[in-house]
């Protein structure tokens, strides 16, 4: 009996009114955790009940404790009928198992019915005895905390990073029980709402489980999704990154820990420590690969596109041996790892070495459980797993989903290899389902890792520079990880323009947070890539053979997309990559989301060519100047927008880092060729290679002008998609959270691609343009995070959601230590300038053209080797070949014209906090005279690690809902759009109350991970499914810092309504 | 391509004060956008009509939600469901109280009941004020009415704490409820020339003087009721014109202090004692119910109307009416001091503020 549960009802407000006669209630509790049911009396005729009630003690195993949630009911008491429910309180008693985290969750919980919404509030003490050893602990995974910030969280200092975890469980989904053609809908969404919770428990208890067994104490980067999977039913899955944390200091001394701003800072997640270096390279070429296999009796996963960067890789001269040396530690660190996959985004200083780029990949499976003859097959490798109750045949379910991720890791895994990388970072799971098919995706960004944090018991608190001095600069991330003589894809490399010394990509992509130390030009931008394609609807095999065709060229399109939409913007790197794959029954989305920066390290982005076709029709040639001229001037005019003004450098200085200029040569291909010359499909966008766009069809056209209507937002606005924008920090307090939805409903005749794009773009822009409207008032600012998900919810609606966090910042506010330390890179780069003044970089020239590479080939023939059917196996590689043949009309290598450069003001990321004087602290201190007596403390929501001005006291535990709402009667509730705004105004509500209840006064790396709306008008119905999560936090504002730190900082929970009881 | 669902929720919730105002004035969204294009807002912000159509459809769902908890405004600070800061939710309330001057003189001192909402209609076209604008107003008298109706204690401080509204709305507020309650005449031809402004200034006075709250508010009643008592014993000051030897005595008092000061003064003589009838009679007559409704017909058409053609500057009327009620004192052969005070002291304030154009 290794913990005792005390609860304890205090009052309720605003109840209902259940009975008409009295119009009062009378009502009271039950209080339900796991088989045990305690009742409070009944409060009669009150709205405004007073239960009082005593202690109700659950002794309970910690297994449960981790796994249940404590059920609260409110009901109206009825002498003659049945009690009618008023609604429910789920309250997650996990923050309580960790002995650093919360103590007691005391405060008003909204009362919540699935019908009705929010129906009034109840107070609630909730507390829990564990009067259990630490051995004991360690059985269950008490203690172990839990994270969603996906970089060392604030307080924390990483003593080893272990590495990946996951887990997933299987249950059948309650809505498609038979009994839920009896029940009520509310039954049946209160079945399933419990049963989620119960499973997310579960799987974070045995998630627990795997980080004891690392010997870690804590899991960072948590990220917990369910799949709908309709009939075959429910998966829950998680993924982290397993860690051992230690406290930085005791609360009371998170001062001294930091003494000055600036380099507190630095271990803010917000300035995620990188890696030291800030050389980014990056080249994209496309690295295919496919690959198809049969798990289940029906599966094909998909060729997949690798962007990559390039790594300056063994050029260093004298960073060549001390490299080989921190790869053979790392290896040997990752080597024991099944999967070396991180799921942060940011890293401690001297973490990350190199990135080499994007590796993502992506598998389409069939659902049907039913006919599934092969799926005994594959159950070899036999975990155990504790079903939650039901049909014994759903055992099979976790091993099977488990194979099919293991399958796409193992993918992943090596794709990384063939960068040269034994890591991926900033990794990520997805599905997308549509009926019976499933489109599996994974992503991250291969790199190398310094071995220090990977191993047990080396690093001695060495997190500070030690090492990192013996390490190239700070752009040593741009490096390529890669062999140059022997690169995986053709890709222009140059010397660093940082250090000069390392070989760096032209163009980097990446999934993972600007590393804080990187030197960036100027400001930083949102880019999005959107596609729509229209598919066939089918059913079965012949579905998900008609989606893995599709999924190539959209893969080929986005990248495209991004990278024209990125030399647009005169910028050379990604980061915070996203790409969105969307399975619908009549068509597939793409949505890329990313944010731009210019990395000084790499070179200057080469221009935009317009080619056209007939080159002899004199009108059509001006018609191409004239486009051309445009596409001029927007690449002049974002150079100005994000103030990208590189220093200049001139050329000889650079040396050539690019081979004999190629002539411009059109890489023609007919379908016929044979997949040898998709390896000479070169993608890569050199230095002095501008990008070409062959105007030879409408199609072409339509892109072009695609590229032009992206309207940048109006001034004082800035958006990116990353945790900090590149280029601002000088934050000031004011914070704005949002989550706005929209959907569009096509009209039905003949849609085409075309149509559909510009549907589906107009609908992202028009969306993005109603934010920057509605968020006016804080100009300056900047949207940071942006999150944009893209569901199918029927055939003719496209639903996006986005969520971001408005972020104001002071334009004026000049900062001095950035700008020194610009002053001093900037010497720095000019020094190394001279000493290489010597070397004419030929190594680049040589390697550059000698690379016909044949990731397509190799990748082709490890399909067909893996690939039992052969259907699957001839799709994809007729596709291949119109591919690479499309590719090559669109896209050629030529020469750049001369770069310009201009010298010009700089800015870094390296960011210094200041806080602002004019934060809402101040706002909500300031009595407005007839309001003053507000009991509802504000509570802060963001999406971000970190609150602006404010400094992360304490983390007081995870938190993760899930709520669902359904109406019959959608039109009395204002329509769609009201059913679904006050739902989610509800959802904020109630994590709002459960932060507050927890003693806490913000959620930090808040997430919406799923928004499944569904509707019914002509029965009046909405039905709408959201899953939320984030870390419950307290935060100082930076000007209260001095006050509390001085008279010890008690007075955290400002929050929650609960007076004096809470004591006991 | 057609938007079916298009919203956004904040954390904090996000008020529009211009929106809010238009919806406070009951518009449709459509004629909203069409205001807000022609403030110019399109080119300020560069935004297009579909942006401004999605936002204002998005504000007034907001408001719209927000409503129910306006209705009881301590709801509105211990609600969860927005997050709104203390200085918006203040702004939101007093907003949503406040009323047109145009449409409070309309219904000021009629009963708050149904059949006064059918008038609704004739108010709204005559006012130029939006139907929906006139209930909401409407709708707040009668919730205001209806929930400090049968408190105890002081008038202003029970609508403050139970609307939170500012000091100021909350005094206009009680003069609306005080004049609803006793179904004073305000709309007559010749109440016309008054404001709102001097109905409520009366308002307050009679209930800081005339109700039973005044004298004692440790009391079991209300500031809306006048005191029936003191209403009785008003009777009595009808000695003051009845009694020929009191009238004169009166008279010659009052022209004695004034004489030399005045420069209405021969007017004043003459006409001393019709006045002195009117204000006396008007107190007398306070014990009827349909007397008292008439109150402010009878003070302008008694007092006011006749100094006005006279042509009485209003520092005269201050002066004639100080030494009107302080002469009193000197009657040897009156008793009730105290009742003349209570009253004349309450009317003075009322007259010198309804004495204007």
């Amino acid at each position: 009996m290794p913990g005792k549960l005390k609860v304890k009802i205090v009052a309720g407000r605003h109840l209902p009114v259940m009975d008409r006669a009295s119009d009062l209630t009378d009502a009271f509790v039950e209080v339900k955790f796991g088989n045990t049911t305690f009742k409070t009396d009944v409060y009669l005729k009150s709205l405004n009940p007073q239960w009082n009630s005593e202690w109700f003690k659950f002794e309970v195993d910690d297994e449960d404790l981790q796994d249940e949630p404590l059920q609260i009911t409110v009901l109206d008491h009825d002498t003659y009928s049945a009690n009618d429910a008023i609604g429910k309180v789920y309250i997650d008693i996990d923050p309580l198992l960790y002995s650093e985290a919360a103590t007691v969750i005391s405060g008003w919980f909204p009362i919540y019915d699935t019908i009705h919404g929010i129906r009034g509030e109840i107070n609630v003490v909730v507390k829990v005895d564990l009067f259990n050893d630490l051995n004991r602990f360690r059985q269950s995974s008490c203690g172990v905390k839990f994270f969603c910030t996906t970089s060392i969280p604030k307080c924390y200092r990483a003593v080893i990073i272990h590495g990946f975890v996951e887990e997933l469980v299987v249950n059948e989904d309650p809505e498609y029980q038979w009994i839920d053609r009896i029940r009520t809908p509310r039954a049946s969404n209160e079945a399933r709402q419990r049963l989620i919770s119960l499973m997310s428990g579960e799987l974070q208890r045995k998630i627990g489980l795997k980080v004891l067994e690392m010997r870690g104490n804590a899991v960072v980067g948590y990220l917990q999704c369910f799949d709908l999977e309709g009939e075959s039913g429910l998966v829950v899955r998680a993924i982290g990154t397993a860690c051992t944390l230690d406290k930085l200091s005791s609360p009371a001394a998170f001062l001294p820990a930091c003494n000055s701003p600036s380099k507190e800072m630095k271990e803010s997640p917000l300035v995620h420590p990188p890696s030291h270096g800030c050389r980014s390279t990056h080249n994209s070429p496309i690295h295919t690969a496919t690959g198809s296999r049969l798990t289940q009796n029906f599966s094909v996963s998909v060729p997949t596109l690798i962007y990559t960067g390039m790594g300056s890789g063994s050029a260093g001269k004298e960073g060549g041996p001390f490299k080989a040396l921190l790869r053979q530690q790392t290896q040997s660190a990752l080597e024991q790892r099944e999967f070396p996959f991180f799921t942060l985004t940011a890293f401690p200083p001297g973490f990350l070495v190199h990135v080499g780029g994007v590796v993502s990949a992506r598998s389409v499976k069939l659902l049907d459980r039913i006919h599934n003859p092969a799926f005994v097959g594959i159950m070899g490798n036999t975990r155990s797993y504790k079903l939650l109750d039901w049909n014994s045949f759903n055992s099979d379910e976790p091993e099977t989903r488990d194979a099919w991720w293991a399958e796409i890791r193992q993918e992943i895994k090596s794709h990384a290899k063939a960068l040269g990388c034994h890591a991926v970072v900033g990794y990520s799971e997805s599905t997308s389902i549509c009926e019976e098919v499933c489109i599996l995706s994974a992503s991250g960004t291969a790199a190398v890792l310094n071995p220090r944090f990977l191993q047990d018991g080396t690093v001695e608190g060495c997190l500070e520079q030690r090492l990192e001095e013996n390490l190239p600069t700070r752009c040593g991330f741009c490096h390529i990880p890669y062999d140059e003589l022997n690169m995986p894809f053709p890709a222009h490399l140059t010397y660093c323009y940082n250090c000069r010394k390392q070989k760096v990509p032209d163009v980097l992509f990446t999934t993972i947070d600007l590393p804080t130390d990187a030197t960036v030009i100027g400001k930083g931008c949102l880019i999005q890539a959107r596609l729509c394609r229209l598919k066939k609807k089918a059913q079965a095999e012949a579905n998900a053979t008609a989606i893995s065709n599709l999924l190539p060229f959209m893969e080929y399109e986005v990248h495209t997309q991004l990278m024209n939409k990125l030399k647009l913007k005169g910028m050379n790197a990604l980061f915070g990559l996203r790409i969105q794959i969307t399975v619908g029954e009549n068509m597939l989305m793409g949505l890329a989301s990313a944010t731009g920066v210019y990395l000084a390290a790499l070179p200057t982005p080469g221009g935009i060519q317009i080619a056209g076709k007939t080159p002899n029709d004199g009108s059509y040639e001006q018609h191409i100047s004239h486009m051309q001229k445009k596409i001029n001037d927007t690449i002049a005019k974002n150079k100005e927008l994000y103030e990208i003004n590189p220093p200049e450098i001139s050329e000889e200085i650079i040396g050539s880092p690019i081979p004999e200029p190629r002539q411009r040569s059109r890489l023609l291909r007919s379908q016929s060729e044979s997949s040898d010359e998709v390896t000479e499909l070169d993608l890569s966008h050199g230095k002095k290679d501008a990008f070409v766009l062959e105007i030879d069809d409408t199609d072409a056209m339509e892109d072009v002008h695609s590229l032009l209507t992206d309207v940048p937002p109006p001034s004082g606005f800035y958006s990116c998609n990353t945790e900090i924008m590149p280029g601002i920090n000088n934050w000031t307090s004011e914070i704005q959270m949002f989550t706005s939805v929209r959907v569009i409903r096509l009209s039905s005749l003949n849609l085409t691609n075309q149509a559909l794009n510009k549907n589906f773009n107009d609908l992202c822009e028009n969306l993005l343009k109603s934010l920057y409207f509605k968020l006016r008032s804080m100009i300056p600012c900047c949207l940071c995070h942006v999150n944009f998900t893209v569901s199918l919810p029927e055939d003719e609606l496209i639903q996006v959601t986005v969520t971001a966090v408005a972020i104001t910042f002071d334009k004026n506010q000049a900062l001095q230590t950035t700008k020194t330390h610009v002053e001093k890179s900037l010497q720095r780069a000019s020094t190394d300038n001279e000493e290489l003044l010597q070397f004419p970089l030929e190594l680049c020239s040589d390697s550059l053209p000698s690379h016909p590479l044949p990731p397509a080939k190799e990748h082709l023939e490890s399909a067909s080797s893996n690939s039992g059917i052969p259907a699957a196996q001839r799709a994809t590689s007729v596709d291949y070949s119109s591919f690479a043949d499309r590719c090559s009309s669109w896209i050629e290598l030529i020469k750049l014209k001369a770069q310009t450069i201009r010298r010009g003001s700089i800015k870094t990321t390296v960011t210094v906090e200041k806080a602002s004087p004019v934060g809402d602290g101040n706002f909500r201190n300031r009595p407005a005279p007839p309001c003053a007596n507000s009991t509802v403390g504000v509570v802060k929501m963001t999406p971000l690690s970190f609150i602006p001005g404010a400094k992360i006291t304490k983390y007081l535990g995870i938190i993760n809902m899930f709520f669902i709402r359904e109406t019959t009667s959608l039109r009395e509730e204002g329509g769609v759009s009201g059913f679904l705004h006050a739902f989610i105004a509800e959802v904020f509500a109630m994590v709002r109350a459960h932060v507050a209840a927890l003693g806490g006064n913000a959620v930090v790396s808040y997430i919406m991970k799923q928004c499944v709306f569904m509707e019914n008008p002509n029965k009046n119905q909405a039905q709408c499914l959201i899953n939320v999560s984030g870390d419950a936090v307290v935060f100082v504002r930076e000007s209260d810092l001095e006050v509390v730190s001085t008279q010890q900082p008690t007075a955290n929970c400002q929050s929650s309504g609960t007076e004096g009881e809470v004591t006991t | 391509m057609t938007s079916e669902l298009d919203i956004f929720v904040g954390n904090t919730t996000l008020i529009d004060e211009d929106v809010y105002r238009l919806w406070l004035d009951g518009y449709s969204v459509t004629d909203a956008v069409a205001l807000r294009v022609r403030s110019g807002i399109l080119e300020q912000t560069g935004a297009t009509a579909a942006v401004l159509q999605s936002d204002t459809m998005d504000h007034y769902r907001t408001f719209h939600m927000l409503e129910r908890l306006l209705h009881a405004p301590p709801k509105l600070l211990h609600q969860l469901i927005f997050q709104i800061p203390p200085s918006r939710q203040a702004l939101l309330i007093e907003r949503y109280y406040a009323f047109d001057e145009a449409f409070v003189r309309e219904v000021l001192g009629k009963k708050l009941s149904k059949g006064t909402k059918k008038d609704l209609d004739d108010i709204s076209t005559k006012t130029g004020i939006t139907l929906k604008s006139c209930r909401r107003q409407f709708d707040n008298f009668k919730r205001v009415f209806k929930v400090v109706e049968e408190m105890r204690g002081s008038l202003v401080d029970n609508i403050q704490q139970h609307f939170l509204l500012s000091d100021r709305l909350a005094r206009d507020y009680a003069a609306i409820v005080f004049f609803a309650n006793n179904r004073f005449e305000t709309g007559k031809k010749k109440l016309q020339y008054l404001s709102f402004g001097d109905f409520a200034f009366c308002a307050e006075l009679m209930i800081q003087n005339w109700t039973l709250g005044a004298v004692d508010s440790q009391m079991d009643d209300m500031d809306m009721d006048l005191d029936k008592e003191f209403l009785q014993d008003l009777k009595e000051l009808k000695v003051l014109v009845a009694d020929k030897d009191l009238l004169d005595l009166h008279k010659s008092l009052v022209c004695t202090a004034l004489r030399g000061k005045l420069g209405v003064f021969s007017e004043m003589e003459a006409n001393f004692k019709n006045l002195s009838r009117g204000l006396v009679n008007v107190a007398a007559k306070l014990t009827h119910n349909k007397d008292v409704r008439d109150l402010f017909v009878d003070l302008v058409e008694k007092f006011v109307e006749p100094c006005r053609s006279d042509h009485w500057p209003l520092s005269d009327v201050r002066f004639f009416l100080s030494q009107y009620a302080a002469s009193v004192h000197s009657l040897d052969g009156f008793r009730h001091q105290t009742l003349w005070d209570r009253y004349m002291g309450t009317l003075r304030g009322c007259l010198l503020r309804l004495y204007h154009d």
